[in-house]
């Protein structure tokens, strides 16, 4: 289909920057793009009849991955060698 | 017109209408379903979901990898980058990583060992919400059959009706035949009686006429009878008799 109404995934590297520039930042854009994506998760890996750990094992990896990088700053003082 | 931007196509006698009134007939025109989905019935959750690997990561990023690094490229990609991650120390080891395992041990192992079970209950549990619900829906259905069937049997008797009213249209003329022959045998009846009345009447005038006449001329005769006239019989009779009895003694 047209550039604009394909998902992101189904976009190639190449069009990425013309991908970006048909979607709309404004805070009604966003919000719809946010809900978007967590429906599509929601459809693919929670809402079916025989889900397994998968579904909520992915949303707390992301949430570990999220509060690491987060706490970044702090925890690079804890190094064990100072050159790496 | 401001007001129903949407202005669906309605005959022309009902715009013609003055605008009020016209807003509030458009829509009851308005075509309700004007395409084919509907929201009802809902269409049934997928039986799987998307397939994850190692409980973490999406099929989708080997099937992404596999045509260039085959099999073992996306384990290639992780062990690289694990390795990275610790030697350049973005990845900072201490008591969290510690806690970290354990926790993590411990919650594959439960997984490992109870998953089926509960999977079992969970699955029993939503096959018995279904059953219900789908039982509700089948006592409808056939509540709704049975509403069919006795429609259709009340169509079947209403086409009766012409027998009913042939019935019906039959006793009403029993019943003014009856009537009529009631009346006419009572008009019968009653000129029967009238003219019985008038030749009884005769009957007995005639009747009167004769026993009086009868007795008028007896008792005239009776007075005519002189005493002469009555010797002159009674000799006569005996000598009637006289001869009679003569001829009855010859004829012995």
């Amino acid at each position: 289909g047209p550039l604009g109404e394909r998902p992101l995934l189904e976009v190639r590297l190449g069009e990425l920057p013309a991908w970006i520039s048909t979607c709309s930042f404004s805070p009604r854009g966003l919000r719809g793009a946010v809900q978007r994506a967590w429906s599509s998760y929601c459809a693919k890996y929670i809402h079916v009849k025989q889900g397994g750990p998968a579904g909520i094992s992915m949303l707390l990896a992301g949430y570990c991955l999220l509060s690491y990088g987060w706490n970044y700053q702090h925890l690079k003082q804890h190094r064990w060698r100072k050159y790496h | 017109r401001a007001l129903c931007p949407l202005v669906p196509a309605a005959p022309a006698a009902l715009r013609a209408l003055p605008p009020p009134v016209a807003v509030g007939v458009l829509h009851t025109t308005r075509q309700l379903h004007t395409t084919q989905q509907s929201l009802a019935p809902v269409p049934p959750l997928p039986e799987k979901g998307g397939e994850v690997r190692h409980g973490l990561i999406p099929e989708e990023f080997f099937q992404f990898l596999y045509p260039k690094t085959g099999v073992t490229g996306p384990y290639m990609l992780g062990t690289g980058l694990l390795l990275y991650l610790l030697s350049k120390e973005i990845y900072v080891v201490n008591h969290e990583t510690a806690a970290a395992a354990c926790i993590l041990t411990v919650i594959i192992y439960g997984i490992k060992k109870f998953g089926p079970d509960v999977a079992a209950f969970a699955d029993k549990l939503n096959e018995e919400k279904v059953a219900s619900v789908q039982a509700v829906k089948d006592e409808a259905m056939q509540a709704l059959q049975t509403a069919i069937e006795a429609e259709k049997k009340e169509q079947w008797r209403a086409e009766g009706r012409s027998y009913l009213f042939d019935a019906k249209r039959n006793n009403i003329a029993m019943l003014l035949e009856a009537n009529y022959r009631e009346r006419l045998l009572m008009v019968y009846n009653e000129v029967k009686k009238r003219l019985d009345y008038q030749v009884a009447m005769q009957n007995l005038r005639r009747q009167k006429e004769q026993d009086h006449m009868i007795q008028w001329v007896e008792k005239n005769v009776v007075q005519s009878i002189t005493p002469q006239q009555q010797k002159e019989s009674i000799a006569k009779c005996i000598l009637d008799l006289k001869a009679l009895s003569k001829s009855a003694h010859a004829t012995l």
